[in-house]
């Protein structure tokens, strides 16, 4: 393995977060948060340290990086970006204890929305500004962000490109990363901006709009109430459902759109799936919530903006969900497997993996009935290889182990009940934040032991890197020499 | 510049590389997913699966915006069919790979005509065309012929006992006064574009520029031996020999080629009429020496199989014949052989890489950049670029002792009204003028480029 060429491109991600932490501390200049200011100077300043050591005693004499290179990368750099993230929660004084700052980092980075906090509204400016920073940086890619800035990497970052970047395949939209890198990220601050204008229209503060955005675009789940979306309008509440929804579009579509390839949009089955799902969960969770409700109106807004913000793992509420009838809640459990599709910013086990293997449990069906018959299975008009349907069955068959080790694990400690361990091991898994029972949207994970939450911060790592790339990365032979 | 190439075969991946390395959007397609998988995974580019004469694969691929369309499978007719279809869906410039003999005679300005082809790529053709080159003077190790067979740059390289060993470029000047620069030397693994003070040793190889005409005087004065190889023995009948054997036969050599299979010996011996054929196994000794290895000029290796090239070429060595050439495709092998001394090795793969990249040039030039063409020399460590000298060049008039160049580089030669010259320092660059610049390690875009700081 290339460790030099490992180790530089993370110290070069190090440098790139220590500018990055000094916006927050520029949010602290504006709101005259002297402390929370001076916290975000210092670990920026810490974190272009190390950065800076790496790159200039690590430089590489070659560029050439293979798969293991590019697992190696995206897995030690998202860990290490969450360590030092979550230097500034320690500093400023406001999440004291390192590791429910490393929790809550890792839980922003990852894009998850899980938070130890009680209450945010006591928090300052600067420390909100961050948490749900991370949030719009982790959504689409930490190393994605970098290969957009900065010259190629190396010819070969595909192979970082393809760990980092969920779903079962990933495809380059032009010929060089670096500018399909730039597109995905243009998209992406195109969307963002609309998304901050139109909650603006709607009389939401500047601040508030800004980080509710970055919330949405990431799928990650960070507010700035305690009651999360639950005390704004009708409009706003609409708006940000529409954008959780389109967040959880794979880019790839958004791109055809703008080269104006509109047919070739409408025929993603992948994107009717996604929207048909989403339409029939909330109509189901609608009536089923119905007679708990005044008007109908706002049963179908509930419902939408809470099935569209489970599914697309973002995990804002309006409500508090938990007290919904158990149908609704099994809908919504569901859901949370499901996540969004491929591409997109959202986590969970995306639409298109969940219809490759439904397609494969027919295929098996119809080789029973039909033992001499050859089928094959078909995806977006294409046959799919058999290489992707043994990753997708594989994927899924470690999903499931590593979610129930996360969950045996979390069992060991006493005092909670099956629901809210199973449902925060599911949550955190799927990247969307709140779960069920005493994890449900009015309450947090700050119950828990430093030891739960470190396997629950794994467990976020694990879902939003596609666990591959982080088992192998801990794998030795990666690491030998020769 | 968008740049499409369907085939990913050895070619394919040969120009894709030296593609994107020139800094090109590349879209490589191919039917065979595993080996498009294998290009995306090495180099930057994008890679689509799928036939490379459907429509909608080509569309998929943009070839409406394609600047340069280049086909490359091994199959001819599907090559043509593929720039044929890609020209009409709006690609600007196509190249096909189209290397059946039958096709490359007098059918093929009609085919080219027909179906708008603006390159076709023959690496058989240019192999055997490098081959008979290199033939042409017996101590060259390498020739390329510059800016339209204006100038000549000839590799050679310094034995025991030559009169340059031990010599100092500006001696070696003062000692033989006649128009050629010794622009570059490969001294172990490391090229220099060598200074006045520059002194030559024993195993250096040069690359010396004159005017094409003058240039066997020259060598001869420098003391290199300077016989035109007259016969020729070629192992294999593969089509490199075929091109080749046809080539030295027009030229008046007495050619012998050896192969294995009775039926390609017997296609040859209808085909080329005045060359012996024989029937032999090459790799066996007996039959090299039977068919007078020892008393011929010069000796080509141009089988399928690298090694087997490798090995019969040292054995070649071994009985001091004084010309080798030997083919060998797999770049990493031919390093290695050259390493291992054998001077003189042709690869087809590169040959064909280094045209492609120079028509792309050129295309480029059409977009703004000022250079007109691009050779790679000395197994590609060196690049002579030829510029156009616009009216808006600062240094033009100042004579070339006066200007401040970048570090290794050299002014190789001065093309004024169609007639070359070897510049010295009083020379100067005149407006409409053609340069022939060398340099190592560094990219020009522009002849101000070229210009240190001051």
């Amino acid at each position: 393995m290339n460790h030099k060429k490992v180790f530089n491109t993370i110290g070069l991600l190090l440098i790139i977060e220590g500018i990055l932490l000094l916006l927050p501390a520029a949010v602290g200049l504006v709101y005259r948060e002297p402390r929370a200011m001076s916290a975000f100077l210092l670990s920026a300043g810490v974190s272009a340290t190390v950065g800076g050591v790496l790159v200039a005693f690590l430089r590489p004499k070659n560029n050439v990086i293979y798969a293991k290179d590019g697992f190696a990368i995206v897995s030690i750099a998202w860990i290490a970006m969450s360590a030092f993230g979550a230097l500034p929660f320690v500093l400023s004084g406001e999440i004291p204890n390192y590791i429910d700052a490393f929790f809550e980092t890792v839980s922003g980075f990852t894009t998850t929305g899980a938070s130890v906090l009680s209450s945010v509204e006591d928090k300052t400016h600067a420390v909100l500004f961050w948490r749900s920073f991370t949030h719009w940086i982790g959504g689409m890619g930490v190393i994605v962000f970098m290969m957009a800035i900065l010259s190629s990497i190396s010819d070969r970052s595909i192979h970082i490109m393809r760990a980092e970047m969920p779903g079962p395949t990933v495809g380059k939209l032009v010929p060089r990363t670096k500018d399909t890198a730039k597109i995905l990220y243009l998209i992406y601050v195109g969307l963002t901006v609309v998304q901050v204008i139109l909650l603006l229209c709607g009389g939401m503060p500047f601040f508030d709009s800004l980080l509710h955005t970055f919330g949405t675009a990431g799928t990650g789940g960070f507010g700035v109430r305690n009651d999360s979306i639950g005390s704004y309008s009708s409009y706003l509440t609409n708006v940000i459902t529409v954008f959780m929804l389109l967040f959880g579009i794979n880019f790839n579509l958004y791109y055809l759109l703008l080269v104006g390839k509109f047919k070739a949009v409408l025929k993603s089955t992948e994107l009717w799936c996604y929207l048909a799902i989403a339409a029939v969960a909330a109509g189901i969770i609608t009536l089923n919530i119905l007679p708990g409700y005044e008007s109908a109106g706002k049963a179908i807004e509930d419902a939408a903006f809470q099935v569209a913000s489970v599914m697309t793992t973002t995990g804002f509420s309006t409500t508090d969900f938990n007290l919904w009838p158990s149908l609704s809640k099994a809908i919504l459990l569901i859901l949370m497997f499901v996540g969004a599709c491929a591409g997109s910013t959202g986590g969970g086990l995306k639409v298109s993996r969940v219809m490759i293997l439904f397609k494969l449990i027919f295929r098996e069906l119809r080789q029973m009935l039909h033992p001499r018959s050859v089928n094959s299975v078909k995806f977006e008009g294409k046959p799919v290889e058999t290489a992707t349907l043994n990753s997708v069955a594989t994927y899924f068959v470690v999903y499931v182990v590593c979610l129930a080790g996360a969950f045996l694990a979390l069992c060991f400690e006493p005092g909670f009940d099956f629901e809210t361990n199973f449902t925060a091991t599911v949550a955190c898994f799927n990247n969307i934040g709140p779960g069920f029972g005493g994890v449900g949207p009015a309450s947090n994970f700050s119950a828990y032991s430093g030891f739960s939450k470190l396997v629950l911060s794994a467990a976020m790592l694990l879902g939003r890197l596609e666990i591959f790339p982080l088992i192998l990365a801990c794998s030795p032979s990666t690491w030998k020499r020769k | 510049m968008k740049i499409i190439v369907v085939g990913c075969g050895k070619i394919g991946t040969t120009i894709i590389e030296s593609l994107v390395s020139e800094g090109h959007d590349v879209v490589a397609v191919d039917s065979n997913k595993s080996a498009v998988d294998e290009v995306g995974n090495i180099y930057d580019v994008m890679c689509l699966c799928g036939n490379g004469v459907d429509w909608e694969t080509l569309s998929e691929a943009g070839v409406e915006k394609a600047e340069l369309f280049v086909a490359v499978t091994g199959s001819d007719e599907f090559n043509m069919l593929s720039c044929y279809i890609a020209r009409r869906m709006g690609a600007r410039h196509t190249v096909a790979r189209i290397r059946n003999p039958e096709y490359n005679d007098r059918s093929l300005s009609y085919m080219r005509q027909m179906l708008d082809i603006s390159l076709p790529l023959n690496p058989e053709l240019f192999t055997a065309h490098e081959a008979f080159n290199t033939l042409k003077l017996q101590s060259a190790v390498n020739i390329e012929t510059f800016s339209q067979r204006n100038l000549e740059m000839v590799e050679l390289i310094i034995n025991e006992g030559c009169r340059l060993d031990g010599c100092s470029l500006m001696e070696l000047k003062k000692r033989y006064r006649a128009d050629y620069l010794i622009c570059a030397v490969k001294r172990g693994s490391e090229v220099i574009v060598p200074g006045g003070n520059f002194v030559l040793r024993r195993g250096d190889k040069i690359g010396l520029v004159a005017a094409p005409n003058g240039i066997s005087k020259i060598i001869k004065m420098l003391g290199f031996a300077d016989k035109q190889a007259k016969s020729v023995i070629i192992l294999g009948a593969s089509m490199t020999a075929f091109y080749l054997a046809k080539l030295l036969v027009a030229s008046g050599n007495s050619v012998k080629i050896i192969d294995k299979s009775e039926e390609r010996c017997r296609t040859f011996a209808e085909r080329i009429p005045e060359a012996v054929v024989i029937c032999g196994d090459g790799a066996e000794q007996e039959v090299l020496l039977e068919e007078g290895l020892d008393k011929a000029d010069a000796f080509v290796t141009l089988t399928g199989m690298d090694e087997e090239n490798i090995l019969i070429s040292f054995f070649a060595a071994s009985r001091e014949v004084p010309k080798i050439i030997t083919k060998v495709n797999r770049s990493e092998l031919a390093e290695m052989a050259e390493k291992l001394g054998l001077n003189s090795v042709v690869s087809p793969r590169k040959i064909v890489s280094d045209i492609l990249i120079r028509y792309a040039r050129a295309l480029e030039n059409s977009l703004g950049s000022n250079v007109e063409t691009l050779y790679k020399l000395m197994d590609s460590e060196v690049e002579a670029l030829e510029f156009n000298v616009s009216e808006d060049f600062e240094g033009r008039g100042i004579p070339l002792k006066d200007m401040k160049f970048k570090p290794n580089l050299i002014i190789a030669g001065i093309i004024r009204k169609r007639k070359p010259f070897i510049p010295t320092g009083d020379d100067v660059i005149l407006s409409g003028d053609k340069v022939v610049v060398v340099a190592s390690g560094q990219k020009f875009i522009d002849l101000s480029d070229i210009l240190g700081q001051r």
